[in-house]
């Protein structure tokens, strides 16, 4: 799925890059703690999240996380989108809360990047 | 595990505890700098990631710290000291959801309690020493298969 179709199944607003939308993603991530996000998220994965602080952009950036959703409408601060942008991070928001917008997403085939981890190594 | 080669790339890089707005640029520089060394994703990322947990744990519990950062054709070693507060008990710092992080560190989604055991997890040698009032020393490598 490209980031122009996630951004029709969520009618989300494109706050930076406008000129990455042709990138695919496959799978997803969604969490409001960065811990676990670091814990268990996978590179060129979507980051759905509520939080807005430059941190999202940092963990993302470390991660390789190929785009990030902001839920619930949130608009981040200058100083998160002036980051993204530097680092060319994709940011989305979209007015679903966290579970509508990973329904929706689920819905048309994007994947947890992990399903489960009751084994220790859910990243290796 | 220890093995003594020359050096392909060196650097430190000072941390200023209590700076939330820079917290993990360090780790960013280091990503871009073994992403250049042509270093495989794998170990890039292990190395970012490891570097990062520390950074913030730099930034969130101690005064100020150094992170240096030596990269052999065999292995990516980080190494970070500070000055601050130090670890009481290091057996249950190391378990997983144990935090003292403040409601700030919290707001921006960390203090989960995880850092410590995800470094642990992602290098292939982990090392952490802390002398309580004084401050806390971490040693991590990554090994490099089939060399850089
Ligand atoms: N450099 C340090 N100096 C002093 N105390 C530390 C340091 N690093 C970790 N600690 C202590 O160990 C605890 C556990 O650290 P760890 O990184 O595992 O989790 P956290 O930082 O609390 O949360 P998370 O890393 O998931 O955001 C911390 O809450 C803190 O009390
Ligand atoms: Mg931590």
């Amino acid at each position: 799925m490209t980031l122009n179709e996630v951004i029709e199944i969520l009618d989300a607003d494109v706050l930076v890059g406008q000129d990455q939308l042709e990138m695919e993603v496959k799978t997803a991530f969604g969490a409001d703690l960065m811990s676990d996000v670091l814990a268990f998220a996978k590179s060129g994965s979507l980051l759905l999240t509520g939080l807005t602080n430059p941190q999202v952009i940092r963990t993302s950036d470390i991660l390789d996380i190929a785009a990030i959703i902001m839920v619930r409408g949130k608009k981040p601060a200058p100083e998160t989108i002036r980051l993204a942008e530097e680092l060319r991070i994709p940011v989305l928001s979209t007015k679903y809360i966290l579970f509508e917008t990973a329904g929706r997403l689920y819905e048309k085939g994007i994947k947890g990047c992990v399903e489960r981890v009751d084994n220790n190594f859910a990243r290796s | 595990m220890h093995v003594h080669e020359k050096p392909t790339f060196e650097s430190n890089y000072t941390v200023q505890g209590g700076n939330f707005d820079e917290a993990g640029k360090v780790a960013s520089q280091i990503k871009v700098i073994l992403k250049k060394l042509g270093l495989q994703t794998d170990v890039v990322r292990k190395a970012a990631l490891v570097a990062y947990e520390s950074e913030i744990n730099i930034v969130s519990y101690a005064r100020k710290g150094t992170i240096s950062i030596s990269v052999t054709p065999g292995q990516v070693k980080i190494e970070t000291t500070d000055e601050g507060q130090g670890i009481p008990d290091i057996n249950l710092a190391m378990q997983e959801g144990y935090s003292t992080a403040t409601s700030k560190i919290r707001e921006m989604g960390f203090g989960a309690g995880m850092g410590l055991c995800n470094i642990k997890k992602f290098s292939d040698y982990f090392q952490i020493t802390s002398e309580i009032g004084k401050g806390t020393h971490l040693k991590m490598i990554i090994n490099i298969e089939n060399g850089v």
